[in-house]
């Protein structure tokens, strides 16, 4: 069973339906317990970095975050549920991220003839080997929405990049922990293949 | 590479896809779902729902299209028609919209805009703007479905709402609506080199090389059109490497 984590975002829904389509168990949910003895867990995400923060904090749902991703259950951060995993985001200064990743999350660079927010399709860079790129191109299209993005720390844990203004660390694996800038779950035929692969772990 | 989108629009009536369709490999064309999976499969980067119900309790089948829709399709998708309030961006977005249109009510009630943006993010607020030249060279708004001229200056709106929140504008060239004659390049460009929020083309589109002319010379980041597509005249796929070819950046 996948529980994808119930704080009021967004993009519940359609992750929840895309997660359907592919056949799997799915509970959406800010019950502690349910989380805990799920087999995976995704953190989806829409809206701004710290009320998104508030709202895990109000619902008592950082501890049992932190407990999953100690306990090596597959974990997947989506868009925002990405930026949450990390230190902190020029979005809400002053807001502690969940810190599980080192990283920041930083506004995306102004460049002339390109809009913010990033919105669209993009191609991505994938690393060799990256397990929720598995039986995909090398450069697959997805899509972003976003105004903000990921430079992660450590290199070694992006495990897909995008070319805007700048170069943006579009997903990152870790361990168990796995995270995607883009939405998967409106990406088409390629989006669902990574979530396939996500619930295939 | 962050490419430029191909949007087909679909005219809904009752949840049923009206108007214009003729898809006879299709067990049924007015299948709101089917119509969608069909695009989403040939390509299209996003779809568009006009929703033209007339009457107000029609509106449930509206939800009862995007919620059926959202189940099946993984592209992003923008509803029109018809929304007035917050609470109708609400009860939309929940069932699984990615973005909002809005053009008379936005016209009437500004703050809409605004009120959206704050509470959904600018992200899913798109205003939708009818515009149609006028004699001295400018081009003036639209409200009702083109019906009532609203005298006010379409650059300048379209200012207007991106300052209140608008995360994107869908501008249709009244002039060139049906004409199968090429969008409306002039007044695309206008808007797009005075807004920093991507503009969708529409109006206008009969051949390949009016796609290709939105993107260079209207400014547009994604052309929009419906007729077009749906009696199969463009294939989206043939449409997409042909642009490609003419280096605009295209999903493939």
């Amino acid at each position: 069973m996948i529980a994808i984590i119930d704080y009021d975002a967004g993009n519940l829904k359609s992750v929840e339906k895309a997660l359907l389509s592919l056949n799997q168990e799915v509970l959406v949910t800010r019950d502690k317990d349910a989380i805990l003895q799920a087999d995976k867990v995704i953190l989806p995400g829409v809206g701004s970095f710290g009320d998104a923060m508030n709202n895990l904090d109000k619902f008592d749902l950082i501890d049992p975050i932190k407990k999953c991703v100690d306990n090596k259950t597959p974990f997947l951060g989506i868009c925002l549920g990405l930026q949450l995993l990390f230190e902190s985001s020029d979005e809400s200064v002053g807001v502690e991220g969940l810190n599980i990743l080192p990283g920041k999350i930083l506004r995306i660079p102004p460049k002339e003839d390109f809009k913010i927010p990033h919105m669209g399709w993009n191609s991505l860079n994938v690393k060799e080997d990256a397990k929720l790129f598995k039986g995909l191109t090398k450069n697959p299209y997805v899509y972003f929405v976003h105004s903000y993005y990921l430079q992660a720390a450590n290199e070694d844990i992006v495990a897909a990049t995008t070319e805007y203004t700048t170069t943006i660390h579009a997903s990152v694996e870790a361990g168990n922990v796995f995270a995607c800038q883009f939405h998967p779950e409106k990406s088409s035929s390629v989006g669902l293949k990574i979530l396939e692969n996500f619930a295939n772990l | 590479m962050f490419t430029k989108r191909i949007i087909p629009c679909l005219d809904c009536k009752d949840g049923r896809v009206v108007k214009g369709t003729n898809f006879v490999d299709l067990v049924d064309a007015g299948d709101p779902v089917l119509v969608a999976s069909m695009y989403d499969k040939s390509g299209a980067d996003e779809l568009v729902f006009l929703d033209i119900t007339a009457s107000s309790d029609g509106r449930n089948t509206t939800v009862d299209l995007v919620r059926k829709v959202a189940e099946k399709v993984f592209i992003p998708f923008t509803v029109g028609g018809g929304i007035r309030t917050v609470e109708d961006f609400k009860v939309l977005l929940r069932e699984g919209a990615d973005k909002i249109s809005i053009n008379s009510a936005a016209i009437m009630n500004p703050n809409l805009i605004s009120e959206a943006a704050y509470k959904f993010g600018s992200q899913c607020v798109v205003v939708a703007i009818d515009a149609k030249r006028c004699d001295d060279g400018h081009w003036s708004i639209y409200k009702n479905g083109g019906r009532v001229d609203m005298g006010m200056d379409a650059v300048e709106w379209a200012m207007k709402a991106e300052k209140l929140g608008a995360g994107e504008i869908l501008l249709t060239s009244m002039d060139c609506d049906g004409t199968k004659a090429g969008y409306d390049c002039e007044l695309t460009k206008a808007i797009s080199s005075n807004v920093s929020i991507p503009v969708i083309a529409s109006g206008g589109a009969g051949k390949m090389e009016d796609f290709k002319d939105a993107f260079t010379k209207g400014g547009a980041d994604a052309a929009l059109a419906a007729s077009l597509f749906h009696f199969k005249e463009l294939e989206i796929k043939n449409l997409k490497e042909y642009l490609a070819k003419e280096n605009i950046p295209m999903r493939l």
